[in-house]
This record gives structure tokens, sequence and C-alpha cells, in this order.
């Protein structure tokens, strides 16, 4: 009988880092046959559609770009979060508080100075969202509250406050549907290429690849927070002030995700509705897997699922195959992902019992 | 009048509230056995929408519901099964092994139903479960109606609760899997084989999700929506720490929240002026609040989400 042995290996050099994640890819890809085929979809015309969707012209290309913004921002959002080991499942939330405050505050800064709305907006976007993360932080730091339930809990307990104040006093005045009014003009942000949605909130999202990148790699506080993603105790020891560091991680973290809700808000939906995230924040778990907590992975790994959410519409309207395939895909990068990355540290070793 | 009013509230509540409770019993108990040998199992809110998704659509094609009963559980195996190859066997990180299950679980759910049903304007239904009143229990005054005119799901997850506590501490199984989660080395030296008891738990535990998730669409509701669970998984999920990993405990927890879910449904029906939403987060706010009440003297399994690898000084 043959049995395996997980082992041990060298560390793998820099190059794997990026081979691996493209692995993945490849592998996922291979994989997302199984779904298609079952769903009766004609396997090369389905990858050609897939591609050609996302890919294919000029309008769908900058779809694609359009879509990566808020996947980017999550998945940021969740990096910075894991690589601190604080469990940041919460993203969806802290995105719907940033949509939420952009909302309330898109419908009523007419009296203010236009070319102070949207900073104010976007300012207030961020800092809600990362007050939203805040609290599972200091739950998880005061009170030994486990972060993955209170983020996932504060997600529905989010969608419900929408929800109330979509009924309520954010409700479009005569509209009996959850939907508020349009927010200025003001607050929308700038199209920056004609006959398309391509807006300032995607340079916004590759502005905070490098501002993570950054405070990753050149402040003390990316240190800091690494070192208790690494080891707490270790860190707490080393005279690192832990809860603080937590704290200030979530808030960034969070932050990140609330401006995700901002984007959707003043560059796509213009109103706020309950349907305003397709999951962007569970999605975001995913890019920052792929792409290795990186912020320039992540950058990759938010394209690359741009790509197939985007294409999958096209896909599903020349083959049938449901749209849904791109969450089937998801789920399944995530895990071949994991596994991947298992080779970086082990080696499986067959042997004869 | 006024007392027959509050009679028939009170009854109706009580009903509700072992009907809320039930999906979340199940669950609650599946993930306490998974917990109980090292595994957390976050993979559950997938789990439950798989079971909920392919109870429906085959009590919709056979016309049993028991069958769909049983393809749910047999779902929740294989997911279970999926989790415990990836976190058992290749000892991955359990936080992401079971948020990557319930990504693709949730994905395949909406895909499955999407590809047998397309998009139709009226959802597709099935005859659900009928209620069943228990002879002469049901007869006892102000309680009696409501405990026990209940679905025959609700029935067996009651009878589960003393059932898997009898099997945590009054079993040799149930102190092998103890032992598992407590300290695996010591497992394996005395010859219990922790790779196989972590996966068969994980593997009971996905079917009492799956089941869970099927009494949402079998017998709570006649139809499959795609927020069907709605956050019960992550519920049940506080529910072993808040119950401290005891099946008695653990369902107490259940028996709040269904209680809270029952009275937000009561309470909106009355009409009171304010939104129903704020009613919906009720359950989920107290949760939280719960887990504050409890954190900080939780006895957590003390080997959960430690991988366990044999050979790993071998190299």
């Amino acid at each position: 009988m043959i049995s395996f042995r997980i082992v041990k290996r060298e560390p793998l050099p820099g190059w794997a880092k990026v081979v691996i994640p493209i692995a993945a890819i490849i592998v996922t890809l291979i994989l997302s046959a199984i779904p298609i085929l079952i769903a009766g979809g004609h396997l090369w015309k389905s990858y050609y559609y897939l591609f050609y969707g996302a890919l294919g012209t000029r309008f769908n290309l900058l779809e694609t770009f359009v879509k990566s913004s808020p996947l980017l921002l999550t998945g940021l959002a969740v990096a910075f979060a894991f690589r601190a080991k604080f469990w940041n499942i919460g993203a969806e939330g802290q995105l719907l508080a940033g949509a939420l405050t952009a909302t309330a505050l898109g419908v009523s800064l007419g009296g203010v100075p236009q070319p102070l709305v949207l900073p104010i907006i976007i300012i207030a976007g961020f800092v809600a969202g990362g007050i939203w993360a805040s609290i599972p932080a200091l739950l998880k730091t005061k009170l030994k509250v486990d972060d993955v339930v209170s983020t996932l809990l504060l997600n529905y307990v989010m969608i419900h406050i929408m929800g109330a104040l979509l009924f309520g006093p954010l409700q479009q005045p005569g509209s009996s549907w959850p939907r508020s009014s349009a927010i200025i003009k003001a607050a929308c942000y700038p199209i920056l290429l004609a006959r398309s949605r391509f807006h300032m909130g995607i340079l916004l999202s590759l502005f905070a690849v490098f501002v993570i990148w950054f405070i990753n790699k050149k402040t003390t506080f990316g240190y800091r927070s690494k070192a208790v993603g690494v080891n707490v105790r270790a860190a707490h020891f080393g005279g690192i002030n832990t809860t603080s560091v937590i704290l200030w991680t979530a808030l960034i973290s969070g932050g990140l995700a609330g401006l995700a809700g901002v984007g959707e808000l003043c560059a796509i939906q213009y109103r706020l509705i309950m349907d305003i995230s397709p999951g962007y924040g569970y999605s975001g778990i995913v890019i920052a897997m792929l792409g290795n907590l990186h912020p320039v992975g992540v950058l990759f790994s938010s394209l690359f699922f741009s790509v197939i959410i985007v294409g999958a519409q096209t896909m599903s309207r020349m083959t049938g195959v449901p749209t849904y395939i791109a969450e089937v895909i998801q789920g399944m990068a995530l895990m071949v992902m994991l596994i991947f990355l298992l080779f970086t540290e082990y080696k499986i070793r067959l042997m004869r019992k | 009048m006024g007392e027959m009013l509050n009679i028939a509230f009170i009854s109706g509540l009580i009903g509700a509230t072992m009907r809320m409770a039930t999906p979340i019993i199940f669950a609650t108990l599946g993930e306490i056995l998974a917990e109980r040998s090292g595994v957390l199992n976050l993979g559950i809110e997938g789990i439950m929408l798989m079971g909920a998704m392919t109870g429906f659509l085959v009590t919709f094609a056979s016309g049993s519901i028991w069958l769909g009963v049983l393809a749910a559980a047999v779902v929740g195996m294989l997911l279970g099964l999926l989790m415990a190859f990836l976190a058992v066997n290749l000892g991955l990180s359990q936080h992401v092994s079971g948020l990557g299950i319930t990504l693709f679980a949730t994905g395949l759910a909406m895909f499955i139903y999407r590809l047998h049903f397309g998009s139709p304007t009226v959802p597709p239904i099935i005859q659900p479960f009928k209620q069943i009143t228990l002879p002469v229990l049901s007869k006892i005054p102000l309680i009696g109606p409501g405990l026990f005119t209940q679905y025959s799901l609700t029935y067996i997850a009651w009878l589960l609760i003393p059932v898997m506590s009898i099997l945590l501490y009054k079993t040799k199984i149930g102190l092998k899997i103890r032992t598992v989660g407590e300290n695996p080395v010591v497992a394996d030296t005395v010859g219990v084989n922790v790779i196989l008891t972590r996966t068969l738990c994980l593997v009971a535990g996905g079917a009492l999700m799956g089941i869970g998730g099927s009494f949402l669409t079998l017998a709570h509701q006649n139809m499959f929506l795609i927020d069907v669970i709605g956050g019960r998984g992550w519920v049940a999920i506080a529910m072993v720490i808040f119950g401290n990993w005891d099946p008695f405990k653990g369902t107490l927890g259940a028996l709040i929240f269904g209680f809270l879910d029952g009275l937000q449904l009561r309470l909106q029906g009355m009409g009171i002026a304010i939104s129903f939403h704020v009613f919906l987060m009720i359950p989920y706010l107290l949760t939280i609040i719960a887990l504050i009440g409890v954190s900080r003297r939780a006895a957590v399994p003390a080997s959960l989400l430690k991988p366990y690898r044999r050979e790993e000084k071998g190299g």
C-alpha cells in the first residue's frame, strides 16, 4: 500500500512566489472545465468567450478595470488584516458602511463648496469602514471575542442597518423601494475616459496599492503589524503594543473596504440600493490569498478575478453556462492556491508501507 | 379576549422558537463534533446552503422529502470530506480552508440551482414537511401545543442533543474524539488514529450541517432562495463558543436565537412602526453580546486550529 507523508523542504527561491500563483490560476482554469462541461457548455467556446468578454473590446477591457477597483480594495483590506493575523472576514460590512456614509453625505452636501464634496465623502467613507472594523478589533483585544465570528456577524448587522435606513431616513421620497435618492453631481467620481465607466476610483485604488506597499515595507508600523501576525506573544514581549497595532491595522483594513463602498456608490450606482455589493467583501478573501497577501500580488489577482467576473457575463450569454460559474471558480481558486502554498514549505513524499 | 390572544401568542412563540432553533441546533451539534476533534469548520455556512439547495432539488425531482434530507446529508458529508482533505490530511490553515469551502459551496449551490431551474419569475416550490402533533403531550396547557406540534426534523434535532452528549462524554469513541482535540500526540501514542478520527468527525458533522440547511427549504419554507441560510452557520459557530463546546449549553444558545428570530417575526406581524430590519438585526447583535460574556472563560479544545503532522520531526 502506498501512503504519503508531508515533510518540510528547503525554502524555495524568490521566483516561486510569482510562479506559484500563476500555476494555481492555470490549475483552477483547468478545473473550471468540470462545471462548464456539466452545464453543457462547449469547452473552447466557453473559455474563448470568458476572455473575449473581459478583454476582447475596448469597452469590455475598461469594464474589467472598473470591476477590479472594488475587488482590489477589498483584497487589500483583507490582505492587510490577515498579514497581522487579524481575521477580518467583515470587509463586506465595512464596504457597506462606506457606501452608507457616502450616500448620507452625497445626498446632503449640496451647500458645501463643490471641490470639497468628494474629499469629504472619501475621507468619511474610509473612516466609517475603519470604525466598523475597529469594533471587532476592540472585542478581540479587550474582551477576547473571536474575530472571525464577530466580523462575520457584524456583516449581517450592517446589512440590516442599511435596510432600516433605506426603508427609513435615507429612502427616496415617494419611492416604495428600498433605495436612496441620487447623490448630487459634485459627489460623483469623475469619469476619466469617454464612452466608458473608467472612473477616478480606479486610480485611487491603484494609489492604495502603493500606500499599503509603503506601509508594509518602509514604516515601523508595517514591521510591527507583521511581527504581530507572525507571533503575537513574541511581539508583545518584544515591546510592541499589540493592542494598538491590531486596532490600527483594523482601522486601515476597514477603511480600504469602506473606500470600495464609496467607489461603488459614487461611480457606479449613484444611489444606494440593497444589493450594492455582490459579495466583494468575500471575494476580497480569495484575492488576498491568491495575491499572497502582498499588495502587488493583490493587484494582479484582483485583475484576474475581474476578468473572470466580467467574462462570465459574456460566456453565460453565449453558451448558457450560469454566471455563478464565477463564484465557483473563486472558491476553487482559493482552495487550489492554499494547496499550492503548502508546497512552498513542504513536499509530499510517497512511501510504501 | 385579551387573555386568549396572549395564550395564542405565547403558544405561537414557543412553536416558532422551536422551529427557528432547529437548523441552528443541527449546525451547532455538527460544529461541536468537528471542533471537539480539533478542527474549526468555517465551511459550515456553505455546507448548509448546499444542504438547503440539494434537499430542495432532490425533493423537487423525486417528490420524496426524506430523500431530499438524505441527499442534503450526503452532500454535507462530501463537503466535510473535502474539508478534512484540506485541513486534516494536508494540514492547511483551518480558517482559510473553511472559508474556501463556504465560498465554493455557495457558488456551487447557486450554480446548480440556476442550471436546473433557470431564472423563473415565480420560484419553484415543493410540498414541504407537515407538522406532527404528538398525542397527550400537545395537550399540556400553555406550552404543549407549541412544543409538540412540530416538524419531524425538529423532534430529531432534540433527540440528537442527548445523543451527542452521551457520545462525547460517556462512550469510548467520545473519549477518543476529545483526546484527539485536546492532545493529538497523546492520542497517537495510545494508538488512536488522529487523522481518521478528525476526518470522521468532519464528515458526520457535515451531514448534520447539511440536514440543518435542508430544514430551511423543506420545512420552514417550501422554496430555495439564495440568502436562505442568512448567516445561520456563523451563528452556530458563535453558539459553539457560547455553549463552551457542550451540546446542551450550545443548543441553549440556539434556543435563545430561535426565540429572538421567532419574536421578530411576530413583532413584524403586529405592525409596530419600526423597520423589520431592526428586528432582524437583534439576534446577530445579541449573539455578539453573548460572546462578550463568555469569551474570557472559554474552554477551547486545546488543539483547535492546530494541524497534526506526525512525521514533522522526521524531516
